[in-house]
């Protein structure tokens, strides 16, 4: 792949990364978690709440969750962004933060997120009527996600012979990346019989295929580049960033073997940086569910198209293998509240610091964080790297 | 649990009260771009491939191919009781695609390619539905 453009010298830098309390918090609001990950990501940082600027965050928790929640914490941002497009809503606002710093509208942005899904018990919740582009495919029955995925998993298994056994890889290799996280759900080891073995949710999708179901929260403070060098531990800088979607139900997706938004964002993102995918030492992808991560290493140009299962297989992505993926268990095995995004970018952030104890990779100095929303309806990519 | 199961029902608007109708009449209705000529599912006052208004309704052959399907085995709500059940993906000899359930299909029939053709038996309890079956 030739390089597009130049590397812009980098106009911003995470500077601040923290988690809530994760997995089961019954004693505890979603404002709750959020205030208290902003905290810890400030004092990461080495900031107050009075040097925010700028406020970002997604959730259906309230209408409007950046005024709800700036209220609560006592903030009047001078710019605000709610935008969600699901799991990807965090590296999207990334970008954003990014756009607005280099525009010159701010300086220091807390990006939030909080969910109590698993103890409010809201996934699956029907809703009283199937409404706008709702009515085509709710009164099927599909449970969504996760059904919308094993669609696209027969697809792709169907186009390009992917197997069960290369999904499982991914849960396998996963694991083996939370047993080495202390903060992680699920720690016990699991074999691809493992995988195979545990009950079917939606075909090819086994439970075990499938991310956590948690409660939980993060923060990631973003600083322009003058701020971040007065931030407390060393800036990790910005490299590249891009977002795209592409549907919002399944039946509309384009082409259910390929994430196109994946591949959208992902060019941009390299392109931006003036990097090549294999320069990258450490990534984290999304994984709601293991054919999301296959699809996602294809889409952005890791492997060919189609080449996904066999580049997962052999456990190329566990500890010690040649393709550190999902270092803190991802939420297959660590945490899922929900939206998961904020956490690639979390480790991510700590992996380039080398902050990772027992799970850090060795000398990562380029990183990729990449989230994928909806029904793989939305992507967002960011470059991370350090000076 | 004692209660019958409740099924939340498609909200028909001004712009989809015509595929209803259809379906109420054992119709399968799409929508056919006179600009682009080309077929829309789901109904939309814009084309989305040529963003025209000159949408017009058009009944579908009511054949298509399964594109992808999942045998459903864990679900919510009324659907729990139901599982396991096949949703697949159907793309129409018309060319757009949609969502729907396969009914009196053996599930090691199903394969993605086959042919299948829409039926508008009713289940009983449930909102009228377009669902398909493997073809003859």
């Amino acid at each position: 792949m030739s390089r597009a453009s130049a590397p812009r010298s980098p106009r911003a830098a995470i500077v601040g990364v923290a988690e809530s309390d994760l997995g089961y918090t019954p004693d505890k609001t979603v404002l709750q978690l959020q205030a208290q990950a902003a905290r810890a990501a400030l004092e990461d940082a080495g900031f107050s709440f009075d040097e925010v600027d700028a406020l970002f965050c997604a959730g259906n928790w309230s209408w409007s969750p950046t005024l709800t929640l700036a209220e609560y914490l006592g903030l009047r941002p001078r710019y605000s962004d709610s935008t969600n497009i699901g799991g990807s809503s965090f590296e999207a606002h990334i970008e954003h933060a990014v756009a607005a710093i280099e525009a010159g509208l701010i300086e220091v942005a807390l990006i939030v997120y909080g969910s109590t899904q698993r103890s409010d018990r809201s996934r699956g919740r029907i809703s009283p009527t199937y409404r706008l582009t709702e009515q085509f495919e709710g009164p099927f029955g599909l449970p969504t996600p996760v059904g919308a995925y094993a669609l696209a998993a027969m697809r792709h298994m169907h186009q390009f012979g992917t197997t069960s056994e290369q999904l499982a890889e991914v849960a396998v290799a996963t694991r083996k990346w939370a047993m080495l996280n202390e903060k992680a759900m699920m720690r016990d080891p699991i074999t691809i019989q493992d995988v195979l073995a545990s009950r079917w949710i939606a075909e090819p999708l086994h439970l075990l295929d499938c991310c956590l179901v948690t409660d939980g929260g993060g923060a990631v403070v973003l600083a322009s580049a003058q701020r971040a060098r007065q931030a407390r531990k060393p800036p990790v800088w910005v490299l590249g960033h891009g977002e795209a979607h592409t549907h919002a139900t399944i039946a509309n997706m384009p082409d259910l073997a390929v994430h196109q938004a994946a591949i959208a964002s992902g060019r941009a993102a390299f392109a931006m940086a003036g990097l090549r995918p294999e320069e990258i030492d450490v990534v984290e992808i999304y994984d709601s569910f293991t054919i999301t991560v296959i699809m996602t290493l294809e889409a952005l140009g890791f492997c060919q198209l189609g080449e996904g299962g066999a580049f997962v297989s052999g456990q190329r992505t566990a500890p010690g293998g040649p393709f550190p993926m999902n270092t803190n268990g991802g939420g297959l095995s660590y945490c899922h509240p929900g939206m998961y995004g904020i956490f690639l970018l979390i480790e991510a952030t700590r992996q380039l610091r080398g902050e990772c104890g027992p799970r850090q990779v060795p000398g990562a100095r380029l990183a990729l964080a990449h989230g994928t929303g909806g029904v793989l309806s939305s992507a967002a990519t960011v470059l991370l790297g350090k000076d | 649990m004692s209660e019958e199961p409740t099924y939340a029902l498609p909200q028909s608007d001004s712009e989809s009260a015509p595929y209803w109708e259809g379906i109420q009449q054992g119709e399968l209705r799409i929508q056919f771009c006179t600009a682009c000529r080309r077929h829309v599912f789901y109904p939309r006052m814009l084309c989305p491939h040529c963003h025209s208004d000159q949408l017009i309704w058009v009944t579908a052959s009511g054949r298509g191919i399964i594109y992808s399907y999942t045998v459903v085995h864990r679900a919510f709500g009324p659907f729990a009781a139901e599982a396991p059940f096949i949703i697949a993906i159907v793309e129409l000899e018309e060319g757009v695609r949609l969502m729907t359930r396969l009914i009196n299909t053996p599930r090691e029939r199903v394969r993605i390619g086959a042919p299948v053709q829409v039926t508008f038996d009713r289940v009983s309890g449930r909102p009228a539905l377009p669902f398909f079956r493997l073809a003859e």
